[in-house]
């Protein structure tokens, strides 16, 4: 009898205590954050250093070796390139070394993208990096295809151009050596003879 | 005592029917704020924001919902029982709506000034176990039978105490007729009947502890009829989907919301009547009160319990069912009846 007189007082202490508490959150500052208007990640550099989010491409610095197209595990990378050519003077990428080939596109296709980071590892010049950036949306797929290659078409053909342009006077120069090497070695072999 | 409705344009049809819109034009508006009240204050004692982005501050989300709700298909399972199932959602609410019509707003104003109100309370707010029960059958579905035969457990098991109660007020006040009840405690707060009511003189304070536990008693009943939490064992959704209404949709969803938010309103303003001075001010006769502060006391005292109920709802979790039935026969009835013979010793050496 006294256990149950207990247990009713009991139960109804604890109802208040209980009550109690959720008054007490009631008037407390809510930790709820605003996600557009306050975005903590960024601004505060909350976001782990290793933390995977969207890619960059530092165009300037890629020297369009392509390694990150061929390491991606989902194609989502494509890359392409022409060489340079001699008339374009001497050319280097940042990190100093020279460059060999025009990226004219390199795109990475988000809706594809499992940000694997397999790309970041191979890439010989850290050209590719992640960002801190990875609230994107579109409203079309192809909207998700990034192209960090900032030439305009008409740059892009003029490059292509100036390649198959420097190709034909490669050739004809080559063709040219290759007499003159020719003649030369005649003339040599006359010598001795 | 009178009706100011009839006063004003005389007893004709229209004014009868004056009278039956305006608790409807009083659910209403009311049932929106409960609903932001339950999101806002819910979300709040969890340390959340709530909804923000509908209007300021989010206070425009109860109306998104209702919008929302009526724009909703009304789905019928095939294999439903489709009278049964489109009557049951308006049963629910008729009865909610039934019990406005004694609830007084004022010392002017009560739809029906019957002299049996607390009966008719009584009366028609079981009338909702019908409609569950019909709902739940009705629907086909498992989990809405359950629902429903819990909530004819729960509903008969604290209708008892509740009964109790309800029978010790008018022991005490000798009388059923709400606004008389409210008479009795005008003036002073120590004439409420949670403090022990008018009469006797220091007699009564040995038995306010009586009228106090009566007072818990029925707050914890009208928890468990109005099917809110703690008691939502009818509709509890880790257990059985959504109970009664798991088959609901769109309008008659709506329906069995507001009647629930219907139902909150009127036993809170039962719970004010019959222990808190119904209309009456706190602070006497002179000072704030008259037909029209009685509208605000009524209301504002009410919605207090409203408050509780959506306070207890974030506070406590879901009770198993052997602990609703121990807590319904073992607990609240033998310590009402405790109670009501205590108070009957009370009225009979006045």
């Amino acid at each position: 009898m006294v256990k149950y007189f207990k247990d009713i007082l009991l139960g109804f202490w604890t109802i208040m205590v209980g009550m109690k508490i959720t008054m007490d959150h009631l008037f407390q500052k809510k930790v709820t954050m605003q996600y557009p208007e306050r975005f903590d990640p960024i601004d505060t550099g909350f976001m782990p250093d290793n933390s995977r989010n969207k890619l960059f491409v530092d165009i300037d610095d890629c020297n369009g070796c392509g390694g990150c197209e061929r390491d991606c595990p989902v194609n989502c990378i494509t890359v392409e390139t022409v060489k340079t050519v001699p008339s374009d003077g001497p050319i280097t990428i940042k990190s100093g070394a020279k460059r060999t080939l025009w990226v004219l596109k390199h795109e990475i296709d988000y809706s594809k993208c499992c940000f694997c980071s397999l790309c970041v590892e191979s890439c010989a010049t850290s050209a590719i990096f992640h960002t801190k950036e990875f609230d994107y949306s579109g409203y079309d797929r192809n909207e998700l295809k990034h192209d960090f290659v900032s030439y305009s078409d008409e740059e892009k053909q003029k490059k292509l151009d100036n390649f198959v342009a420097y190709q034909i006077v490669k050739k004809q120069e080559d063709a040219a050596k290759k007499a003159a090497d020719e003649a030369a070695k005649a003339a040599a072999a006359q010598i001795t003879k | 005592m009178g009706n100011f409705v009839f006063d004003l344009i005389g007893k004709n049809i229209v004014a009868a029917l004056v009278i039956c819109i305006i608790p409807l034009v009083f659910i209403l508006p009311y049932a929106l704020i409960a609903i932001l009240g339950e999101l806002k204050i819910g979300a709040w004692m969890q340390d959340r924001v709530g909804p923000m982005r509908t209007g300021w501050k989010g206070v425009l989300q109860p109306v998104a919902e209702v919008v929302k709700l009526l724009q909703k298909e009304d789905i019928t399972p095939t294999i439903a029982n489709k009278p049964l199932f489109n009557l049951a959602p308006f049963i629910v609410f008729i009865g909610a709506f039934a019990a406005f019509a004694v609830l007084p707003f004022s010392e002017k104003f009560i739809p029906s000034g019957i002299n049996l109100g607390l009966f008719f309370v009584f009366a028609v707010g079981s009338f909702a176990v019908i409609g569950i029960v019909m709902g739940g059958w009705a629907s086909n579905n498992k989990y809405s039978l359950l629902g429903a035969m819990r909530s004819v457990a729960q509903i008969i098991s604290y209708e008892l105490p509740a009964g109790m109660v309800f029978l010790s007020i008018a022991t005490i006040a000798g009388t059923l007729d709400m606004q008389t009840i409210i008479l009795n405690q005008s003036g002073p707060i120590w004439n409420w009947y949670i403090f022990g009511g008018p009469q006797g003189g220091a007699i009564k304070f040995l038995f306010i502890p009586f009228f106090v536990i009566l007072f818990i008693v029925y707050l914890i009943s009208s928890l468990a009829e109005t099917n809110r939490t703690p008691f939502d064992i009818p509709e509890g959704e880790s257990e059985i989907v959504a109970g009664y209404h798991t088959e609901y949709s769109g309008m008659k969803f709506a329906m069995f919301f507001m009647a629930e938010y219907a139902n909150m309103y009127v036993v809170s303003a039962i719970i004010v009547i019959l222990f808190l001075g119904g209309w009456s001010s706190p602070f006497g006769t002179s000072f704030m009160d008259g037909p029209i502060w009685g509208i605000f006391w009524m209301v504002g005292k009410a919605f207090f319990f409203v408050f509780v109920q959506i306070w207890l709802r974030w506070t406590l979790p879901r009770l198993r069912v052997d602990q609703l039935m121990y807590l319904g026969w073992k607990v609240l009835l033998p310590l009402s009846i405790a109670c009501f013979m205590a108070i009957a010793f009370l009225a009979m050496i006045n």
